[in-house]
């Protein structure tokens, strides 16, 4: 079985939410949808107080390089446009949205028929995934239409498909693949046709085998999708790990995938770039799954973005446990603590754990005792130990110099770290150092 | 005998001289010529290296000084005017008379204690808090309270108040290096003239959110309301982006301003203790005591005397 | 509802801390303190529990008057310190008030003097042990002779027990060949049937507890093998070039201080090297110079002397070799 080579955890799995077939949240009563939903600048608002808006209406145009286009998930009138403090009580430009009934626009093909021909060429398809807002889902939010327009003199010679999974907790891809395999099939040959490239490989962690057979076997009907079975191994599903395992290629230090002939993209976005391309539908939905295993149920839903945290936790289980002790929006290696849950989710969003109190607070900090686990846990083969003592004696010069900027920042390191050191949010300090470093020397 | 004793000699000697023509050869060669100024206005600079001057340490200062020749946009504030002449003295130049100034601490020490959302769990470390969220208080411009001026200061000058979460400055030990407001990432501290008698008026707040918001955030906000602006004589305040902000070289510390605040957000400090028919002083609020709580938890009501 | 908690990923955590890694290392050393007792009698548990109780206790006092910090010592690493002290002594009645100066050094010295747990350059329980043997040589190397399988009286002190190494280098020095003298069977060497420190004797009981840490993976085979590894060839060697002067490299290997100091005292965490590359460098250089100050130096036994000689380079190893970098 496939795996990438060096480091990496094996964290506690609890897939808990794996049975829990995708539901539909319905839509609450007033929308903010922030503006600033994915990787770079802000869209830019160009509807206006009072105006109608339709499902799928473009509310926010993509007007910087990297942007990508806002569009209303709900029909109903415009409130006003300000800001709106996001999961992390940051204040971000937002548009808010009376709802009013479910009007969609017309060019939106809401027919269940499964449509798979595609003869669009590859410059309409970056064309039609930049309107329809396709950003990755994968957690980084990149614009798709960037990702995939290739760069001149660089050729892309593997697709990837990442469909590892291998975060705990979350169970949305998985649920995905296993109600919507044909249509991930049609998206990952229109992404195919994109590139340009011969075939694309699907890799999922062998914990899925459900999965994985209904992926081989959806996969038939099609040219050129291999599904790759991998090892369970975190962090499996980060991009440079994912292409060495399938590939055995490496991606160097400083560079993009496209520069070792790879694109990476997740499962989810292929649904997405899917029904963007053959349904011309926005990307105005997430799948969601909602677990913890405080929560009296599990669930996975659809939701239409800009629904609350708190709207998604009251229909899903009424109120939050009483021994809650964090609510993260992400998986538990990578994802982020949420503080304000009146925040609107944002495109990208995978999921709302719920964390216990006592699993949720950290462990005192003792003493480092060179034990080394944190090195050899590494994927990236850097010294988080040395980073930790670097920082903390405020040496960004020599950090630099070891690298802390290959970080990918999964999470290994205080995963393993017996002495319970908090290693990443070091490591995340310094790289924000030698960055403000070398902005500064330039 | 006699031979040992002339050989080990006369070895040792050669050697001696060897090695001294060799280290004199190396030493002209790498020679490094330095103006010895430097090494005198180096000597009279305190010493501590800590940095407010923008330069590396006081050495770089003192390079600088030099090699300017005069001391435009040169200040070593720990130092203060004193050195600051020596320094003149010694480069033959003039210098300006600054202000003495001192850190303030521009958050409300009410802040946190009263409005604390969330309980930070990670690195102690304001600059990383900072990139997570918006701190424990929910004030997206407020104090995080982890320390980050405490660790910069040299001169042991500013402490966490446990009570609060917030750092308090003593003015006595307070050198105005400018440390802890360069290591502050949300700019909360401020290098302010100490003022007349040491008496100073600021705006103890930076919140630039509107006035709703900023209000939910802290019962002690600017909002940006502008009575203060208003109420001014001499227009030392004005207001962007929803923040007040007292101009200290216009301010003449007449403190109608922090009468005027409704909010409270305006401090006044080294003013003796108000009389008797002071209107409102800014210590005592007289406002009903206001607790953040949610639904289930166990509330001590506070002794209302 | 609580306030919420907010931290940087991750939000988990792994289930391992120092805490167990220490009761695990002193859940390992516990067959070998067994067949000590088995051998030696009641003296051993005593030398034991002195050097674990004054360890233990040097480290409370030093924290809570000098350091002012809080105690750390339920963490166990100063059990096990103790325990490796005693492992590192004669089983003698006499031993029990030097095995307590033994363990002011170690951990006063050998550990809190740099700060305490994971900051110490050298294995404290080797710094008190060369300490004691420099300062009470004759104490130091005063055996007490091996008791049947359970002995019958139960305080052993007679002096005339030797260990197999003392014998060679005393018969060596003498001029006389190594078939010539009379050593224990290797049957008896590997239960631990031998005279010697009280840990060290039984290479059996020390392989159950070192087969333990690397089911746990506390330590990893790289240490112990190249340092068991790299002595075996070396005597081998020198063995095939004149077997009367030198010692067969099986015997070799299993008697004086090897498996105890390959399996438990040079894996030591802190004052090993961290990449494998460079606890190959380690294991390798301890394995020569035990072999080298056993042959040529004046000590019978020169695990502890090699051990310390290598925790010094480990900072240079540490510097030196790195873990190898993703696409590099």
């Amino acid at each position: 079985m496939k795996t990438f080579k060096m480091g990496g955890v094996h964290p506690e799995e609890n897939k808990i939410s794996n049975d829990a077939a995708i539901e539909i949240m319905p839509v609450g009563k007033q929308m903010v949808v922030l503006m600033n939903q994915h990787l770079g600048a802000p869209a830019t608002p160009v509807v206006q107080k009072g105006d109608k808006v339709k499902v799928g209406q473009l509310i926010g145009e993509a007007q910087a390089f990297m942007c990508a286009n806002v569009h209303s998930p709900v029909s109903g009138t415009v409130l006003k446009i300000d800001t709106c403090k996001d999961a992390f009580g940051i204040s971000k430009p937002a548009v808010y949205i009376n709802v009013e009934g479910d009007e969609w626009m017309e060019s939106i093909d809401r027919t269940p028929d499964i449509k798979r021909e595609c003869t669009l060429e590859p410059k309409e398809i970056v064309a039609k995934l930049k309107e329809m807002g396709i950003v990755g889902l994968g957690g980084a939010t990149f614009p798709a239409h960037i990702k995939y327009s290739i760069p001149e003199g660089k050729k892309a010679e593997y697709l990837i498909i990442n469909a590892a999974e291998c975060e705990p907790y979350l169970t949305s891809d998985y649920r995905v693949m296993m109600e919507h395999a044909e249509e991930i099939c049609i998206g990952i040959s229109i992404l195919r046709r994109a590139l340009g490239v011969p075939n694309a490989y699907v890799g999922i962690e062998s914990n899925k085998p459900q999965a994985i057979k209904h992926m081989q076997e959806t996969a038939r009907q099609f040219e050129g999708i291999v599904i790759e079975p991998l090892k369970v191994k975190y962090p499996q599903g980060a991009e440079k790990q994912l292409i060495n395992a399938i590939t055995g290629r490496k991606v160097p230090s400083g560079k993009l995938p496209i520069d070792v002939g790879c694109v990476v993209s997740n499962i989810g976005t292929t649904f997405a770039v899917y029904e963007a391309i053959q349904k011309n539908k926005p990307l105005i939905e997430n799948i969601l799954t909602v677990t913890g295993k405080e929560l009296p149920s599990q669930h996975n839903y659809k939701v239409r973005i800009g629904t609350t945290y708190n709207e998604i936790i009251s229909h899903s289980i009424g109120q939050l446990p009483e021994t809650t002790g964090k609510v993260i929006s992400g998986g538990t290696m990578m994802g982020k603590a949420v503080v304000n849950l009146d925040a609107p989710t944002v495109k990208g969003n995978a999921s709302v754990l719920v964390i216990g109190e006592k699993e949720a607070r950290r462990a005192p900090e003792t003493n480092c005792i060179r034990c080394g686990k944190c090195m050899h846990a590494c994927p990236m083969g850097l010294e988080p130990y040395l980073f930790s003592a670097l920082v903390r004696t405020g040496k960004t010069e020599e950090a630099k110099e070891h690298n802390i900027l290959d970080c990918i920042e999964c999470g290994c390191c205080f995963f393993s770290c017996p002495a319970n050191k908090p290693l990443l949010d070091e490591i995340r300090l310094g790289k924000n150092r030698v960055r403000a470093m070398m902005a500064a020397k330039k | 005998m006699t031979n040992d004793i002339l050989i080990a000699v006369i070895v040792l000697g050669v050697l001696g001289i060897l090695f001294a023509v060799v280290l004199y050869i190396v030493a002209q060669k790498f020679k490094v010529l330095e103006d010895p100024l430097i090494d005198e206005v180096a000597e009279v600079l305190p010493g501590a290296n800590c940095g407010g001057c923008g330069k590396a340490g006081c050495r770089a200062f003192a390079e600088a000084c030099v090699k300017q020749g005069n001391m435009d946009g040169l200040r070593c504030a720990p130092g203060g005017n004193a050195v600051m002449a020596k320094v003149a003295e010694l480069l033959g130049c003039s210098v300006e008379q600054g202000e003495p100034q001192v850190a303030v601490v521009r958050c409300n020490p009410s802040c946190k204690g009263a409005n604390r959302r969330s309980n930070y769990d990670g690195l102690q470390s304001c600059a990383f808090q900072n990139t997570l969220y918006t701190g424990e208080s929910g004030c997206p411009f407020g104090c995080l309270g982890c320390g980050d001026c405490v660790e910069a200061c040299q001169f042991d000058a500013i402490h966490i108040d446990p009570s609060t979460g917030i750092p308090v400055v003593d003015a006595n030990k307070c050198t105005a290096c400018g440390a802890c407001a360069k290591a502050c990432p949300r700019r909360v501290i401020e290098i302010r003239n100490k003022g007349r008698k040491e008496r100073r008026v600021f705006v103890s707040c930076v919140n630039k959110e509107k006035g709703a918001v900023a209000r939910k955030s802290c019962d002690n906000a600017c909002i940006g309301c502008g009575k203060c602006e208003k109420v001014c004589p001499v227009s030392a305040i004005s207001i962007n982006d929803n923040l007040s902000y007292i101009d200290f070289t216009k301010c003449i510390a007449c403190r109608k301003c922090v009468v005027e605040c409704p909010t409270h957000a305006i401090h006044d400090v080294g003013f003796p203790a108000p009389a008797k028919k002071a209107e409102a002083p800014a210590e005592a609020p007289q406002e009903p005591i206001k607790v953040n709580i949610t639904v289930g938890e166990k509330v001590e009501i506070p002794a209302n005397n | 509802m609580n306030l919420l908690n907010v931290s940087g990923s991750p939000h988990v955590h792994s289930d391992e801390s120092t805490k167990q890694i220490m009761w695990r290392v002193n859940l390992a050393l516990v067959p070998a303190l067994l067949v000590a007792i088995c051998f030696f009698g009641v003296n051993a548990l005593l030398v034991s529990l002195v050097s674990v109780v004054s360890c233990v206790l040097f480290q409370w006092l030093i924290e809570k008057f000098i350091l002012k910090q809080p105690t750390t010592i339920w963490d166990g690493s100063a059990i096990v310190t103790g325990l490796l002290l005693a492992f590192n002594v004669p089983a003698t009645a006499s031993m029990l008030w030097i095995v307590a100066i033994g363990a002011l050094v170690a951990i006063g010295i050998g550990k809190m003097s740099f700060g305490g747990l994971g900051k110490n350059p050298f294995n404290p329980a080797l710094v008190g042990r060369v300490f004691l043997l420099i300062s009470f040589p004759v104490q130091m190397t005063t055996w007490p002779t091996v008791g049947k399988w359970f002995p019958t009286q139960l305080m052993t002190d007679a002096n005339s027990g030797a260990t197999p190494l003392g014998i060679i280098k005393e018969g060596v020095m003498n001029g006389q060949s190594i078939s010539s003298l009379n050593l224990p069977s290797l049957s008896e060497i590997f239960l631990g049937h031998i005279g010697g420190s009280m840990g060290e004797i039984s290479a059996l009981a020390i392989l159950i507890g070192a087969i333990y840490l690397l089911c746990k993976k506390i330590i990893s085979w790289h240490i112990p093998v190249t340092f068991i590894g790299s002595a075996f060839i070396f005597s081998g060697i020198l063995w095939l070039i004149n077997p009367e002067t030198y010692l067969d490299p099986l015997t070799t290997i299993l008697t004086g201080g090897i498996m105890l100091g390959a399996c438990f005292m040079a894996t030591d965490m802190v004052t090993s090297p961290m990449a494998k590359s460079g606890q190959l460098i380690f294991g390798l250089g301890c394995g020569l110079l035990t072999i080298i100050i056993r042959n040529w130096g004046s000590y019978p036994e020169g695990v502890s002397f090699a051990i310390l000689i290598m925790n010094s380079v480990t900072p240079l190893l540490n510097r030196w070799c790195k873990p190898k970098r993703f696409a590099c």
